[in-house]
């Protein structure tokens, strides 16, 4: 059996509410291990949210409900018992808008270690620098790790937040979004840097850009109003899309 | 007509913007002008760390060092009340407590500070007092622990009010990448969220003391009023702002009593400008710091 279909993610007839408003819409759809999938749709069509549920981010959303199954490793995630603490930690999560925390560089990557307990030094630098040099950024700050890190650049910000997801050894790391407010080559660098993280991680990505869905994911899902219209692999649904809002939203026709 | 009209109000409101600083640059020069003599007549190091505080004896032995330190051990007392206490409910509020509890919370507290010292004073006589002679033994309960207690209960609103801003203003995407780093709720507080806020908390300490130090009427009523240098806590003593205010009365103006007690106001103001300047050179740091502009 190839490693190529294992799903790694199942998601069943999942529905979920802010308040009364509907959001998610009896959604059904498999991630498959090393592979990257993902979400386009036009704003507010609900993938944000999806994904937000992957590692139990919503569940810090006040006045939300949500419905049906979400299987990661047997365990369903959506369960109200389940351990949001350790799926994030299996379910790393980078966002739209790079967040690195008001501390060093180094910090930054260390507080994830620091946080799971643990205290010695050199296992702690040696996974500062291995999850920086696997986020590309290890030869652009090595020599100043000291350094706030709100003093690099929104690019340099993006790759240390990746580094930072990195060093807690997440199996599945979900991307909101995250070129959105970065400029073209930090854009290139970021999706060189997805695909090469999937050979050892599952992917998921939300992006507003379809031509970015064409070059990194290997499956996509196409939302539109909080349901999921379309769910193929990549190749297909932009060549040869099945559903006719599938077909108008990648011409442009709306969106 | 009209442009006529409009410089009218200019110069009103410019007017009006320099009234505000002229009454400022005034009381700086009167404090100023009526502390100098003091140092002519007596020696400046023996007026500040001189033992004794008699004004009517003759010649009157003027050495603040009592006061000076009544006020140090009244506002460190009160500091050690207000600071647990003040973080601790601006932890509370805005980490703990639900939306609707933060809604009624915070204006209670804040409402804390409109209460007029006065009855803070008449509270801490009545009250507080009493019951601190009766726990722990003492001849009297109007003493430096009775003003500390009074004041760090003045101060906590100032230290709760501005501190829960400060936290309040921590980005939540702060919050959100440690919770998706896997952190729990109290390794977020403690090791994002409260280092993001220390500035913050550390400006509406200082704040709070600035408070304390300048508060006068509360500590005339509950502290005692023994100008003695203080050993303990138990003891009466007399800060700073209650000798200006129960003995500029009868100073005779011109004294040298007169003028010790206007230096002494000149010292107060000095130790408070020091508080609220080090308290906006905190806070100006910080927004930087979080990248929220300068």
């Amino acid at each position: 059996m190839s490693a190529e279909n294992i799903i790694r993610i199942q998601a069943e007839n999942v529905n979920f509410y802010y308040g009364r408003h509907k959001a998610l819409k009896n959604i059904n759809l498999d991630f498959y291990n090393n592979k990257v999938t993902s979400f386009i749709g036009p704003s507010g069509c609900g993938k944000s949210t999806f994904i937000r549920l992957l590692n139990k981010m919503n569940d810090l959303v006040a006045d939300t409900k949500t419905e049906g199954n979400i299987w990661l490793d047997g365990e369903n995630i959506l369960h109200d018992k389940a351990d949001a603490v350790k799926i994030r930690r299996k379910v790393g999560m980078v966002f739209q808008k790079p967040n690195p925390f008001a501390k060093t560089i180094f910090q930054n990557v260390s507080y994830g270690l620091e946080i799971n307990g643990e205290k010695n030094k050199k296992i702690i630098s040696d996974k500062v620098e291995e999850s920086l040099k696997k986020a590309a950024l290890w030869n652009e700050v090595k020599d100043r790790l000291a350094d706030n890190a709100l003093k690099l650049s929104g690019g340099q910000q993006q790759r240390l937040c990746i580094a930072r997801c990195l060093a807690v050894e997440p199996e599945v790391i979900l991307f909101d979004e995250p070129c959105a407010s970065l400029d073209p080559i930090s854009t290139n660098k970021i999706e060189e840097l997805i695909l090469e993280l999937k050979k050892q991680y599952t992917i998921v990505i939300v992006t507003h850009n379809m031509q970015q869905a064409a070059r990194v994911s290997d499956w996509t899902a196409f939302m539109y109003l909080g349901e999921l219209i379309e769910f193929a692999s990549t190749d297909k649904i932009f060549t040869v899309p099945k559903e006719k809002k599938t077909e108008e939203y990648l011409s442009g026709k709306f969106g | 007509m009209r442009n006529y009209k409009e410089k009218i109000i200019q110069i009103l409101l410019t007017s009006l913007a320099f009234a505000s600083l002229f009454f400022l640059i005034g009381i700086v020069f009167i404090l100023v002008k009526e502390s100098i003599p003091i140092i002519s007549e007596i020696n400046f190091l023996e007026f500040l760390f001189g033992k004794e505080w008699y004004p009517s004896r003759q010649p009157p032995q003027l050495g603040i060092f009592p006061l000076i330190t009544a006020s140090l051990l009244v506002t460190a007392g009160a500091l050690s009340i207000c600071i647990p206490l003040g973080v601790g409910a601006a932890l509370y509020i805005n980490e703990l407590a639900g939306i609707k509890q933060k809604k009624i919370l915070k204006p209670l507290i804040e409402i804390l500070a409109g209460i007029p010292s006065i009855v803070y004073g008449f509270f801490g006589m009545l009250i507080a007092a009493p019951f601190i002679q009766k726990i722990f033994n003492i001849p009297t309960g109007l003493c430096a622990l009775t003003a500390s207690v009074m004041l760090g209960i003045m101060a906590i609103p100032t230290v709760t009010s501005i501190s829960e801003d400060a936290l309040s203003s921590v980005p939540k995407s702060f919050k959100e990448a440690s919770y998706a780093l896997g952190a729990n709720r109290i390794q977020t507080l403690f090791k994002v969220i409260i280092p993001a806020a220390a500035s913050g908390i550390s400006t509406s300490i200082i704040l709070g003391a600035s408070r304390i130090v300048g508060e006068t009427m509360t500590v005339l009523m509950v502290s005692g009023g023994a100008a003695v240098v203080a050993k303990s806590f138990f003891v009466p003593v007399r800060p700073m702002t209650s000798t200006i205010a129960a003995e500029m009365g009868e100073a005779a103006v011109g004294s040298p009593h007169y003028h010790a007690l206007f230096a002494i106001g000149l010292i107060l103001f000095l130790i408070t400008l020091i508080f609220n300047a080090g308290a906006e050179h905190i806070s100006k740091k910080y927004r930087i710091k979080l990248g929220l502009g300068r």
